[in-house]
């Protein structure tokens, strides 16, 4: 890829002395590609004229491994992805195997994992700003946005037992019943939420240094994103309207009333305004959520040993990065004769060399930290 | 050659011993005022911060600085070998030589009244650059190479701003000489931040830019460049240089409060009877508050060893009190006076300026080094420019044309404030034109 990248104008003066491109390594170890991501840049004095992103070394083999799972067993392995998101990606898969034996969750279970995907999307997205923040050089915020993370997490540990990768969802259903005071923990995050998001856009939204950091750089125009496959708060901040919550509702989300905020610009500004914003509806929908749990079972008779019929199906949810779709495919077996996952992080990373080019080594970083990547699930 | 010797030790007895302290106690002085970031940093961030090692982090500094000491001496293998060796070294000399010439009191200072003073610190203290350029090449890696490069440059436009903010507080002290300086303010019962506001803030602004702290903490930007010219540095050589960069900070912060804040003069410096005397208790009364309260913790540690550190710093504390409290009641000790409170009232200014460092580090996100060059030469040195222009206007006019100095200078500090916001439009009006630019370019992604 960057052999064949063009540098636009010659520099004259480079041209004269000359001069070579600087070739900077950046990662996999760096403290700002979000794990171990390695980009080579090709700069013109700060200047990136080329880049290329070396993935892979998190690779664990993850679709092979569905194939000598059984359906059950491979279920936790997908919380290892996106391991910032763990409760996003359970609820995808198990949609996904529940469309591919025909069976539904049922209503009270629908809901609860409704409920704790969205508070794990604001968890996501919290972690995201924190860290996109401390790139961009602002230490503080982070620190901020952890505490409210622990609040969620310390939900789903009350939940299940586990934090991070949580396998809280189960095919058919859930395992656990809501714990007793589930609604009223939720509802007491809300509350103190709103006011903590207000806290954070002080500290950055109306920040001369914020914007002039993030206004106009990484510009993703509609089209692109569209061209280059680019899904979620990416997709959205350069204008398009799509959010798969809203295009083909799962779980609970057609229950609800929410807004899909998008941008205009499609520059790193909007994607952090539009995740703000995310960040608010997501609370509103729990807020819906916690005020009307159906009573009833919480898991559907899928029976203990899992043969769904032949047959193939890809379902996507819309998780905290974007569209993350599993491809199944069944040959009547106990496995999967096949998984293919459609990784968000994957896909919106290919739009990192267009951002790119011709910002400075700065930039480099914050665009870095606006695709929000995870590279669990880029390499998975 | 004996009797030489002998008469140079005579003479310059007490600048050598206070030169040996100052060599002595600045890395004691760097290794708190880290700490103290550390803590300020833990408490905007709703965290702790050190704890572990005596009372409240208090031994830290001590416990850092070993680790430090006896770490493994990595020279990488392409290294140049003596400029890597020298180029720390260069750094904190150039810090410790500066912090020489400073007065942190009409009782301390070094090299008695230089009569080029702050030229001297201003001067020397940039020589500090030189060690950073120089470990940055020298360390042959491309992230070194990087912050280097942006540091020389950072330097080399910040360093006009902020000469041109201290040439205009120079016009009203009419002097090099750093005791001078105070003295002129204590003439004028007034600090030089009154009379040229916008050169304190200019010189506030730079000084952060040249101290390489965020928000203009390029080269070493930790996100960006890893640790910018710093990367290859480890153990003593890394802590060498950390020194000079907190070193740096306590010389400029010095020289804001020498210049701009009444160096070692009491707020109201003017003010007798018993207003003046309550002022003057000020000190005696924080500090046994301070005394005080560490007593009170003190047996509410967890362990013996720092119950009874936390005693001593009470003990400390009380000590100081006394000191400060001495030359206000005993009439023998009244000549000490003017010392012993300058001492005090300089450490608590340049421990303000210093605060208000860090509160800006934890609030401000970092800039981008293009958006810093051009903050530098688009706004500041034009403004610092015009402002050294007015303020000498207006002494002229209030010296030879006999308009009214008070008058002048207010008029004239205003013009500088409309000429900053004319500035700030144009710039703006720049950055609009370059966003519609960018609007206007329309990209085929499907092409190729």
């Amino acid at each position: 890829m960057a052999e064949t990248v063009k540098t636009g104008m010659p520099n004259v003066q480079a041209t004269l002395l000359g001069a070579d491109e600087l070739i900077l390594n950046m990662g996999p170890q760096h403290p700002s590609t979000h794990g171990v991501l390695r980009v080579k840049l090709r700069l013109d004095g700060e200047r990136v004229t080329g880049s290329e992103c070396i993935i892979g070394y998190l690779h664990r083999g993850v679709e092979k491994i569905a194939e000598h799972r059984t359906y059950q067993q491979f279920a936790p392995y997908v919380d290892r992805m996106d391991y910032v998101a763990a409760v996003s990606n359970g609820l995808g898969y198990c949609e996904a195997v529940e469309k591919l034996l025909g069976a539904e969750a049922p209503p009270r279970a629908r809901v609860i994992r409704t409920i704790l995907t969205e508070l794990q999307r604001i968890a996501s997205h919290l972690l995201w700003l924190g860290t996109h923040a401390l790139d961009i050089g602002a230490l503080t915020p982070l620190f901020y946005c952890f505490r409210e993370r622990e609040e969620i997490l310390k939900i789903f540990e009350k939940y299940c037992g586990a934090r991070l990768t949580t396998h809280a969802f189960r095919i058919g259903g859930l395992q656990y019943e809501a714990y007793d005071t589930l609604e009223k923990d939720v509802e007491r995050f809300c509350k103190d939420f709103e006011r903590r998001i207000v806290d954070y856009e002080d500290l950055l939204t109306q920040n001369r240094i914020w914007v002039g950091r993030t206004r106009n750089i990484g510009v993703l125009s509609a089209a692109d994103a569209v061209a280059l496959g680019a899904t979620g708060p990416v997709l959205r901040a350069s204008g398009v309207k799509w959010d798969i919550r809203k295009a083909m509702p799962y779980a609970a989300y057609d229950q609800y009333k929410f807004e899909i905020p998008t941008g205009k610009a499609g520059d790193t500004y909007d994607r952090y305004l539009v995740r703000v914003e995310e960040m608010r509806q997501s609370r509103l929908i729990c807020l819906q959520a916690i005020e009307n749990i159906p009573s009833g079972p919480i898991m559907a008779r899928v029976g203990k040993v899992l043969k769904p019929p032949p047959g193939e199906v890809y379902h996507a949810i819309e998780a905290p990065k974007g569209e993350l779709g599993y491809y199944v495919i069944s040959d009547g077996t106990v496995q999967p004769y096949r998984v293919r996952i459609r990784p968000p992080s994957f896909v919106n990373l290919q739009a990192f060399d267009k951002m790119v080019r011709g910002h400075l080594v700065a930039d480099v970083v914050a665009i870095i930290g606006t695709l929000d990547i995870v590279l669990g699930e880029v390499d998975r | 050659m004996i009797h030489a010797t002998l008469e140079f030790l005579r003479t310059y007895a007490g600048p050598l011993i206070a030169a040996v302290v100052i060599v002595a106690v600045l890395p004691l002085i760097a290794g708190y005022v880290v700490l103290l970031e550390r803590k300020v940093m833990a408490h905007f961030q709703v965290r702790l911060g050190p704890m572990r090692v005596g009372p409240h982090g208090l031994l830290q500094p001590i416990a850092d600085a070993l680790k430090l000491l006896i770490k493994e001496d990595i020279i990488p293998e392409n290294a140049d070998v003596w400029i890597f060796w020298i180029a720390p070294v260069t750094s904190v000399t150039a810090a410790m030589l500066a912090m020489g010439a400073l007065a942190f009191g009409p009782a301390f200072q070094v090299a008695k009244d230089i009569n080029i003073g702050l030229l001297f610190v201003v001067g020397v203290s940039s020589l500090g650059i030189f060690g950073i350029v120089l470990g940055g090449w020298a360390s042959n890696s491309h992230y070194s190479l990087l912050g280097a490069l942006r540091s020389a440059a950072q330097l080399v436009s910040y360093e006009t701003a902020a000469g041109m903010a201290l040439v205009s507080g120079l016009l009203f002290a009419g002097t090099l000489q750093i005791t001078d300086i105070v003295k002129a303010q204590a003439s004028e019962h007034l600090w030089f931040v009154c009379f040229a506001p916008v050169s304190f803030f200019i010189y506030l602004v730079a000084s952060i830019a040249e101290t390489n702290r965020a928000p203009f903490d390029m080269p070493e930007a930790e996100s960006e460049l890893v640790a910018g010219y710093m990367t290859e540095f480890s153990g003593f050589r890394w802590a060498l240089y950390f020194l000079a960069e907190y070193a740096n900070m306590v010389v400029v912060a010095s020289v804001a409060t020498t210049l701009f804040l009444g160096g070692w003069l009491r707020p109201f410096s003017g003010l007798g009877g018993p207003a003046g005397t309550a002022l003057d208790l000020f000190p005696v009364l924080i500090l046994l508050a301070l005394a005080g309260y560490c007593g009170y913790r003190a047996p509410k540690q967890p362990v013996r060893v720092q119950q009874l550190v936390m005693f001593g710093v009470a003990g400390l504390c009380a000590l100081f009190a006394l000191v400060l409290a001495a030359p206000l009641f005993v009439g023998a000790l009244a000549g000490a006076k003017a010392g012993i409170h300058g001492a005090f009232w300089f450490f608590l200014k340049v421990s303000a300026y210093i605060y208000l460092f860090m509160w800006l580090r934890f609030t401000l996100p970092r800039y981008r080094f293009d958006q810093l060059m051009r903050l530098g030469w688009h706004f500041l040195i034009p403004l610092s420019i015009v402002n050294v222009m007015l303020l000498g206007l207006a002494i002229v006019l209030s010296s030879q044309y006999g308009v009214n100095r008070a008058l002048a200078i207010g008029v004239m500090n205003l013009i500088t404030l409309l000429f900053a916001l004319y500035l700030v439009s144009v710039e703006k009006g720049r950055e609009d034109r370059k966003a519609a630019q960018t609007a206007d370019q329309v990209t085929d992604s499907y092409a190729g």
